[in-house]
């Protein structure tokens, strides 16, 4: 692969090293369509990914989750806010665009979709290279991309279509495909969930010797918690165009403190016990019709059973993540209050309870 | 089995609700044959709920619609469909429509494509009713009002449009219509896939509510292990058109016997687990071509534990309590004792 992988890439550490991949304050508005007001997707959004970091983001459909991803890779012009790659801020010119993303690449969900029916799998991967006009060794790289993705031997894919190869096989060549121009970044929107279970884990271990082989981050979108447990260091909770609460995964899944993502996780269904827990009423929020205040207020469980004092204030004014690196970081005025108020819902997942 | 069978009205109270016997299905639409389901028995008693898990393909919703007969035309379907002792697929079409609804129905996959779009939701729960009972109009009206009252669906919205509700609430009409003429069984085909977490948690908490109140026996269809884990007694797991375990749904999970549902169970992870931490369960290779006759245990070609006795011949069921499971590491397929 090109240079900047030689060099050994320090382990994901968001507190010290320039993050390789930045949003600051970062902002997408869609206009307003028929009858429907602007929709606010992503609202004010500050995420850092760590060189060599996985990291998971997670949201119900609608929360804007996709177009975050979709702006991280350059596809969507933000209404405010920055990118930063490496420290330097992403400049929407041509020449910008066309560097930044040889460098951030998106894998989309659909791996059908993302490649064209009548092209074969050599092409398909030398695409990219292709288009940054970079033709020197271009089957070598093909070549050596098939195989980081465990395609082998590769020239026995050559000249297949996408239709002779299983799902499994085409998001593989999706993957290769952003692999041969030597990204430092892969942003993967949904990547595994039109797969199969068995198939599944096996893409997912890829992303994981990705990071170890090339140092690759990687930011994976899914509504998925699982996948956050299988594959990220670190994970952030999203929900109406913001990111409500972020820190190591066995911090957040384990241990959850914000309202919205306690609720996720009791929605997941048990694997070892005849039981599904309805935790939230209401249906998943409206990005062009905003409550005031906090996003969550209108469906808050927590704000349900607070004082009226302290209920008012999710109204009055929207919480931020606190500023700072700290290693979690959640946004809500009253999250110490649960132990005052529901103290019968603070215990922390029993990790005994395994079931596999 | 885990559950207490409930004695059916209409059933004897010892033979099964459902009985399905070497069900075997084959789509011939192409230039290829498509072996869909190739020979799986099952039992289901009243009031009992089973899971039907597996990869696509795997034949979960042939073997679900085939019960119904709810099958494309260039389908052959053998074996014995009995439902309350009477052989479904011997049954002529008069019979079969009387079936549908009234005795058996289906919450399909997608509400938005199963709903009509141009009736309102007070119309296609009333449809069933005034089809299969001998009530009025007002008195079917009033019946579609209560059920939108029970599936937490206001029942104000009686004339509303598919398109004016939501994903969560498209997915509730279609269990009120389900429900509509108080059928015996459910099938339930991935009834929550499109469905974000939250809402699949009201979902499934509701309609496992709803058929337990009403003793209705319920046939779940979903790629989700979890899913079905949380909501069913029993687990089948099909593979490759063969049913290769069922048991008690901790069972199947907790200690799986086939190597199948073990790589299965393996894929979702349980949050907290430290072995599936930066560790994802995974199984190398695809599931076999449908069109292709398989001979031998149609997972030999991915299976970890495999041996050459397991690549050619028929790998039958063997029983273990209640449980079974076709493969040759089950405990007692040495002796072949009590093959299924």
């Amino acid at each position: 692969m090109s240079e900047h992988h030689d060099e050994p890439t320090p382990l994901a550490d968001p507190g010290v090293a320039v993050p390789v991949l930045e949003a600051r304050d970062l902002a997408i508005t869609f206009p307003p369509r028929r009858g429907h007001g602007a929709a606010r997707a992503v609202d004010g959004v500050n995420l850092a990914l760590a060189r060599g970091e996985v990291l998971a983001l997670i949201g119900e459909s609608g929360c804007g989750k996709s177009t975050l991803a979709r702006a991280l890779v350059g596809l969507v012009e933000p209404t405010r806010g920055e990118i930063h790659y490496n420290g330097e801020l992403l400049r929407r010119t041509r020449t910008g665009l066309r560097e930044f993303r040889r460098h951030v690449q998106l894998v989309l969900q659909d791996p059908y979709g993302a490649l064209n029916p009548r092209q074969n799998i050599h092409d398909a991967v030398a695409e990219g290279l292709r288009l940054h006009g970079q033709r020197a060794g271009l089957t070598r790289r093909v070549s050596e991309a098939l195989e980081q993705v465990g395609m082998r031997p590769p020239d026995h894919f050559f000249d297949r279509y996408p239709h002779q190869l299983s799902g499994g096989q085409q998001q593989r060549v999706v993957i290769a495909g952003a692999l041969t121009l030597g990204p430092e970044v892969l942003v993967a929107d949904e990547p595994v969930s039109s797969l199969d279970a068995s198939v599944r884990g096996e893409i997912l271990k890829l992303f994981l010797k990705l990071r170890d082989d090339l140092g690759l981050a990687a930011l994976v979108v899914s509504h998925d918690l699982g996948l956050a447990w299988n594959i990220a260091d670190r994970v952030a909770v999203m929900y109406l165009g913001r990111i409500v609460e972020v820190g190591r995964v066995e911090e957040v899944l384990l241990r959850p403190q914000h309202p919205y993502t306690r609720a996720l996780l009791d929605a997941v269904p048990s694997m070892s016990e005849q039981k599904v827990t309805e935790v939230l009423g209401g249906e998943p929020p409206d990005p062009t019709a905003m409550p005031q205040g906090c996003r969550f207020h209108p469906r808050c469980p927590l704000r349900a059973i607070l004082p009226e004092d302290k209920a008012r204030e999710c109204l009055a004014d929207m919480p931020v993540l606190p500023p700072g690196e700290d290693d979690r970081q959640v946004a809500c005025f009253h999250v110490d209050e649960w132990d005052r108020v529901a103290p019968q819902s603070t215990e922390t997942r029993d990790p005994s309870e395994v079931t596999t | 089995m885990t559950v207490p069978q409930r004695t059916e009205e209409r059933g004897t109270g010892t033979e099964p609700l459902l009985d399905v016997r070497g069900l075997t299905v084959t789509y011939r639409s192409g230039k290829e044959p498509v072996y869909a389901t190739r020979g799986v028995d099952l039992t289901l008693a009243a009031g009992e709920t089973l899971g039907m898990a597996g990869e696509s393909g795997s034949g979960k919703t042939t073997v679900a619609m085939s019960l119904l007969r709810l099958l494309p035309a260039e389908s052959t379907v053998t074996g014995e469909i009995r439902f309350r002792g009477e052989d479904l697929l011997q049954a002529n079409w008069g019979r079969m429509r009387a079936v549908r609804w009234a005795e058996a129905s289906v919450v399909f996959q997608g509400a938005m494509s199963a709903l009509n779009p141009v009736q309102t939701i007070g119309d296609q729960i009333t449809e069933p009713i005034l089809l299969h009972e001998k009530v009025g109009e007002k008195a079917a009206s009033a019946r579609a009002r209560d059920l939108l009252d029970s599936v937490g669906v206001p029942s104000r919205r009686v004339t509303s449009y598919p398109h004016e509700l939501s994903g969560g609430q498209r997915q509730r009409v279609m269990m009120a219509m389900a429900l509509a003429c108080d059928p015996g069984l459910v099938i339930a085909d991935e009834p929550t896939t499109a469905l974000d977490v939250i809402v699949q948690a009201q979902i499934l908490s509701l309609l496992t509510e709803l058929v337990r109140e009403r003793g209705i026996s319920l046939i779940m269809i979903s790629h989700d292990l979890s899913v079905l884990a949380s909501t069913c007694d029993k687990i089948a797991v099909m593979y490759a058109g063969r049913l290769v375990e069922t048991g008690p749904s901790r069972e199947v999970i907790g200690t799986p016997l086939h190597p199948y549902s073990r790589a299965l169970a393996g894929a979702f992870p349980t949050l907290g687990d430290p072995a599936s931490r930066l560790s994802p369960g995974g199984l190398p290779g695809d599931p076999p071509d449908l069109r292709e006759q398989i001979d031998g245990c149609p997972f030999a070609p991915r299976c970890p534990e495999v041996e050459d006795r397991c690549r050619s011949g028929v790998i039958p069921s063997v029983r273990l309590g209640d449980r079974a499971a076709a493969c040759i590491h089950v405990p007692g397929y040495e002796e072949g004792v009590d093959h299924v």
